[in-house]
């Protein structure tokens, strides 16, 4: 088991002739994911790296019985895409697309809940179930199957954080890139109670950041409904106020959202806080016991 | 992205919501005739695109052309939070009875816009949502609905006793939300919004920011950007793909991904060191990103040592390490670099780095130790 995605994923790419969506889903194919169909308007008929291109996601899922899409267009068109997907029934949309106007992302919300639309991001690198399925843009090579459930608002940290877990002996069920951006789709509080009933997965590393009030909500929400081992890390600890780091989200205004709060917030409910992401794997055996 | 209080009322009197009169003005002079044509009092408010002006005496209220006189030459060129101010707005003096706030944003948790209002508005509202949050009223709003005439009502009757004033209120509260949609902004806010003493309601300051990510639809918003002198460094970064912020250390990053970038930062800190900047080069191995990386570190002249850190994922290390290679002789710099270089293919790309006598070390704390000592020895 493992959550969101499997071997039974029936994956789409919407921007399959892009640069960089043609590119990924060569390395999605490459890993063992099951891409079964591309969209391009336009471009219908045409084929990238074997798989079927499609004008539109309807088309495409009627076709081949897509349950799951990935978003590589632009950011100006990025949320007309995951609407599409939406409306033609997909399950579940993790949009890789960076830099998409945060209305946009308000706008569409409504119409996700109402189809019951999964969205992961935007401006995350997708996620990932060793050995099963790997959506996005994340390096496969360096994750192997295993009992941790990671979940970050962070790409290259996460990598950093696999690698010394993997490194360790430590195998994930599935990790999920979040996304950096304001307004994103599931948030902690919705994984990390996928993964509390997850049987494969038997402890959780979630990878917080400065900014927002999201980690203080897990923490919370940890209290309140998870049973499994959890252990943190925040990145942006010791960034000036006011100051986007690259990441939209990372930004403190007006003294709220500092990695001190996080902290507090996470060792008040019994959650341990790595000081540095080498401790994790440390910190996860200890409470795995082994 | 941030505008002046005077371009944030501008927008907001175009979509007629009242706002004070005032002048915008350059000089002393400007400012005494300004004050002349609007009458006495009047305020001298400083124009700079941080927040705390009133604190920092950036905000004067005058009564006389004298004291009119005072305060431009005292505001006029004064330094708030390492702003220099260089024009201030003249605004009509206005007796009121009361201060609200009033203010929009995007709020992650309901993922939609969420408008505040408290009775408490003023210079202290921080305070007050600190020390009294209850005295703030949020509403979030469905996106679908939008400000609808009743939600922008029932906002006005928590504020207001005076079906007066709730009229007035319900209108402008409408007119705000469309401001905040039509322009992509992240945060508008009327603060104080007050009541004058003939009971209607003006906007005495403004303040709006906007989403970068969508200042591509927005070109009359983008026009009004003003980088400062930092900014315009982050900017120029921006177009060779890094992403650039300068702080105050010694430790020059080079990172790629703004999460390892900000957690190499607080690296440096833990172990005692300041970073001199945050950098995140993105995913890519070209020589080119690297030596435009390294010639915007080393223009920090504080930079006393330079830590790359580098995790390769879909990069390979191999393809990092030539590039660093190839970087490295064509610019010759004389301050020591540490470089730490991990995941897909890292052996590779260490042994490329021994070859070319470039020094690595294996984690990132040993990097972060190892630059500190560095720009300690640099010191000597």
């Amino acid at each position: 088991m493992s959550i969101l995605v499997n071997k039974n994923t029936k994956l789409l790419v919407q921007g399959i002739t892009g640069r960089d969506g043609s590119f990924h889903t060569q390395k999605m194919i490459d890993y063992g994911t099951n891409v079964v169909g591309g969209i391009s308007p336009g471009k219908g008929g045409q084929t990238v790296h074997g798989v079927p291109v499609f004008n539109t996601v309807a088309d495409a899922v009627k076709e081949t019985g897509a349950n799951t899409s990935v978003i590589f267009v632009p950011a100006p068109f990025a949320a007309d895409a995951v609407l599409e997907a939406a409306e033609a029934g997909i399950e579940l949309v993790i949009a890789i697309s960076e830099g998409v106007p945060t209305l946009d992302m308000v706008r569409i919300t409504p119409y996700l809940k109402k189809k019951g639309t999964k969205l992961i991001g935007a401006n995350c690198p997708g996620l990932i179930s060793p050995d099963e399925a790997m959506i996005g843009i994340l390096p496969g090579s360096i994750f192997m199957k295993g009992k941790i459930g990671l979940m970050s608002r962070s790409g290259t940290l996460t990598y950093e954080m696999v690698y010394q877990l993997t490194h360790s002996g430590l195998g994930q069920s599935t990790c999920v890139g979040i996304g950096g951006d304001p307004v994103a789709g599931l948030y902690y509080e919705e994984l990390l109670q996928m993964f509390e009933e997850d049987p494969e997965t038997e402890a959780i590393v979630l990878i917080g950041e400065i900014g927002g009030d999201a980690e203080e909500r897990a923490a919370q929400y940890i209290k309140e409904h998870i049973t499994k081992p959890v252990v943190a890390f925040i990145g942006g600890l010791t960034a000036p106020p006011g100051k986007r780091m690259g990441h939209a989200g990372a930004i403190i205004s007006s003294g709220t959202g500092t990695g001190a709060e996080k902290i507090a917030a996470f060792e008040a409910v019994g959650v341990q806080v790595a000081r540095q992401p080498s401790e994790i794997p440390e910190l996860l055996k200890k409470l795995l016991k082994i | 992205m941030k505008i002046h209080e005077y371009q944030a009322k501008e927008i907001l009197a175009r979509y007629e919501i009242p706002v004070t009169n005032e002048i915008l003005c350059y000089s002393v002079s400007e400012v005494q005739t300004a004050a002349q044509e609007l009458g006495f009092p009047c305020v001298v408010k400083a124009q700079v695109l941080t927040g705390g002006r009133g604190k920092a005496g950036g905000v004067k209220l005058v009564r006389n052309a004298e004291e009119a006189t005072l305060a431009a030459e005292k505001i006029l060129g004064m330094d708030i939070k390492g702003f220099t101010v260089e024009k201030v707005l003249v605004a009509q003096g206005v007796s009121f009875v009361s201060e609200i706030y009033a203010g929009l944003t995007i709020d992650r948790n309901t993922k939609s816009a969420v408008f505040m209002v408290s009775r408490e508005g003023g210079v202290e509202i921080e305070e007050v949502a600190k020390d009294n949050p209850e005295a703030i009223f949020k509403f979030a709003i469905e996106p679908d609905l939008g400000m609808a005439p009743f939600l922008a009502r029932k906002i006005a009757f928590a504020l207001f006793d005076d079906f007066k004033l709730v009229r007035q209120a319900t209108d402008l509260f409408q007119k705000l939300y469309k401001v905040f949609i039509d322009t992509d902004a992240s945060l508008v806010e009327i603060n104080p919004l007050v009541i004058t003493s003939d009971n209607q309601l003006l906007a005495l300051d403004g303040k709006m920011t906007f989403d970068d990510n969508a200042l591509f639809r927005q070109p009359e918003i983008l026009a009004l950007n003003e980088p400062s002198e930092d900014e315009k460094k982050e900017i120029d970064a921006k177009d060779k793909g890094l992403s650039y912020i300068r702080l105050d250390g010694s430790i020059g990053c080079m990172v790629n991904g703004a999460g390892l970038a900000m957690a190499t930062m607080d690296m440096i800190k833990l172990y005692g060191g300041e970073p001199a900047n945050f950098l995140d080069i993105g995913g890519s191995s070209n020589p080119q990103k690297v030596i435009d990386a390294m010639n915007l570190i080393i223009s920090d002249k504080n930079v006393k040592v330079v830590m790359i850190n580098i995790f390769g994922g879909i990069t390979r290390c191999d393809d990092v390490a030539k590039g660093l290679v190839a970087a490295l002789e064509q610019i010759k710099i004389k301050i020591p670099i540490v470089i730490r270089l991990s995941g897909t293919n890292s052996k590779e790309g260490l042994e490329i780095l021994k070859n070319a006598n470039l020094p690595t070390v294996e984690t990132m704390s040993e990097a972060a130790e190892k630059a500190i000592s560095l720009s300690v020895d640099f010191l000597r």
